[in-house]
């Protein structure tokens, strides 16, 4: 699921290309798509029409419609919503509860410090979608557990390069400023350890939006997410899986634009993380 | 060959080869562990799970049932129990196949491996000719595209796909099931190109700083040409940096079948994991969280072992130390 570590990208050039624009104009578009569909479409995601149902993609439908005639370019554009609140949402506890552990831990001494990086890496283990299963297991599905699943799979991803950036920033000449001056340990911990161990985060947080998004997306392809006839990313996939011999575009389209996404968010997260390196040089 | 490294540099262990397996042990413990506790926050009652929720039994006969499963014993007990079993190689029964766990996950590993190894296959294949290829400008920023969409598509999206074009258009394969060869091909590359697209960005991150260093100049100046180099010097050093990916590689693999076996509709782990984890079937999650520990804690060893064949510095390096 995750390139976090994986892949690096080349970091030869440091202004924005082409790619980038264009990625960062997807991720734009999306923002608009939740926040108001309605700019991109009339058409109600909700609203059946049986006459005109599995009809092939057209002016009228880009995306053609479903077995139940509802139009799928809608459901995308108001899909857009959940999954990129899933997206965003789980990364953004992944990072906060990632960063406060690894920060924990790369603060506390040696039994601490051994201690939690012996369960980070113990749930570093499993493979992510399996944790993310694991823990829907216990909390049980829904739109909220897809959300706490996705967070938890990733967090010791998160936790494991706060603890070396912790390492590297509490070597640093200003906190050792800090600790002469006789600031207590946590007020060092907030006040410089975390700012400064938060960029590389944050860059690894771009990247792990696309990989979220689709961590969520196929836990509710499998039904463990919300329920139909939401229009959720997944769930028309999954619908559209029964129909893939009659009408391919109800599956292709929605993972076309999850694809889409995954890549503008990796490529924007790239080009960010060539941008933080060259500035460090 | 001979091969006993001294040192670790990668993984969790201490240096002793003791200490590496007191690393592993720990690994299954700890994942055993939380597992067992977590698994106990479910809510329902497991009875429910073995009979099926609408059965109709007094309460009697449910709690005799409860008292048969060591239900009642205290929490602590019941791990210590749970513990010790897992010792001597038992995993528990089933509650809803009333099956050993260690059979259940027995007869459906092989369709898994099987699964998972032709993937493998398909994804060096496609790894390498993708390095191969990658020579001019124009080919290596398509071929960037390429892995960026590989790694970026989710791989139930890129099974469906698969599916209308080769089955449903060309009719050169199976639609689903775990029959024969042809039935594992469209699986087996569905799970694949993710994993292609990975190992293809880091194996030519690996060959392009292998294709400055000094040997590759001269084995150029020794008239080698770009095949040769590639298969006889610059893939052999990247490799070495590959190999950390393995992990990932076989974690992805694994968390990837469960997707792609419901989308073929395959027998295997993931099903099995996936059924177990709709229908509260705790035991066999439990085993599926002990045998993916294991699974990780043994790569881990191997990444290691390999490490030293690989690099030969390395090996000298141990000898010298």
């Amino acid at each position: 699921m995750t390139v976090i570590d994986a892949a690096r990208a080349p970091t030869r050039r440091q202004h924005a290309g082409v790619g980038v624009w264009i990625a960062g104009a997807f991720i734009v578009m999306l923002l608009l798509a939740t926040v108001a569909p309605w700019l991109f479409t009339s058409v109600d995601p909700l609203e059946t029409d049986v006459m005109n149902a599995l009809q092939a993609p057209s002016f009228g439908h880009p995306f053609g419609t479903d077995q139940a005639g509802r139009d799928v370019f809608a459901r995308v554009l108001y899909g857009s919503r959940y999954s990129l609140a899933v997206g965003f949402g789980a990364t953004a506890l992944a990072m906060v509860a990632g960063l406060t552990i690894g920060a924990v831990a790369g603060v506390l001494h040696r039994v601490g410090d051994s201690v939690l990086s012996r369960a980070i890496e113990v749930v570093m283990a499993f493979p992510e979608f399996l944790l993310a299963l694991i823990v829907i297991a216990v909390i049980g599905p829904g739109e909220a557990s897809l959300l706490i699943a996705v967070a938890i799979a990733v967090i010791p991803a998160y936790a494991r390069v706060a603890r070396a950036q912790t390492l590297v920033v509490k070597r640093a000449g200003y906190v050792e400023a800090a600790r002469t001056l006789g600031l207590r340990s946590s007020t060092t911990l907030v006040r410089h350890v975390i700012p400064n161990t938060l960029g590389p985060l944050l860059v690894m947080a771009v990247m792990g939006i696309g990989t979220a998004i689709t961590a969520a997306a196929g836990l509710s392809f499998l039904g463990l997410g919300p329920k139909a006839p939401t229009p959720e990313w997944g769930l028309i996939l999954a619908a559209g899986r029964n129909y893939v011999a009659t009408a391919w575009w109800i599956a292709v389209f929605p993972g076309l634009v999850i694809t889409a996404t995954v890549i503008s968010t990796s490529t924007v997260g790239r080009f960010l993380q060539a941008k933080a390196a060259g500035r460090k040089r | 060959m001979t091969v006993t490294p001294k040192k670790r540099r990668v993984g969790l262990a201490p240096s002793s080869g003791l200490g590496r397996l007191g690393g592993m042990l720990l690994v299954v413990w700890g994942a055993a562990t939380v597992g067992f506790f977590a698994l106990r926050l479910i809510p329902g009652d497991p009875v429910d799970v073995m009979l099926g929720v609408h059965a109709n039994v007094s309460e009697a006969v449910r709690a005799q049932i409860r008292a048969d499963w060591g239900l009642t014993e205290p929490l602590f007990l019941q791990y210590t129990n749970y513990l010790g079993r897992l010792l001597r190689g038992d995993l528990g029964t089933s509650y809803r196949l009333q099956q050993p766990v260690v059979d259940v996950i027995g007869q459906q590993v092989t369709p898994t491996i099987q699964l998972m190894a032709l993937a493998m296959v398909f994804a060096l294949a496609l790894a390498i000719s993708s390095a191969m290829l990658a020579r001019g400008r124009r080919s290596r920023a398509v071929l960037s595209f390429l892995e960026l969409f590989a790694v970026s598509s989710p791989t139930f999206w890129t099974g469906l796909v698969l599916i209308t074009v080769f089955s449903f258009g060309l009719h050169w394969f199976p639609i689903a099931g775990t029959d024969g060869f042809l039935a594992l091909v469209l699986p087996a590359a569905t799970l694949a190109i993710p994993v292609a697209g990975i190992i293809s960005q880091v194996l030519r991150q690996g060959l392009d700083s292998a294709s400055v260093m000094p040997f590759a100049d001269t084995a150029r100046a020794r008239g080698v040409g770009h095949a040769g180099l590639l298969f006889r010097h610059t893939l052999r050093h990247a490799a070495a940096n590959s190999i950390t990916l393995t992990g990932y590689i076989v974690g992805s693999l694994l968390g990837g079948s469960v997707l792609v076996e419901t989308v073929f509709a395959r027998q295997g782990l993931g099903r099995v994991a996936l059924d177990a984890i709709m229908n509260r079937d705790i035991p066999i999650v439990l085993g599926v969280i002990v045998l993916a520990a294991a699974v990780f804690a043994v790569i881990n060893l191997l990444i290691d072992l390999a490490y030293s064949l690989l690099d030969p510095r390395l090996r000298i390096a141990e000898r010298d130390a």
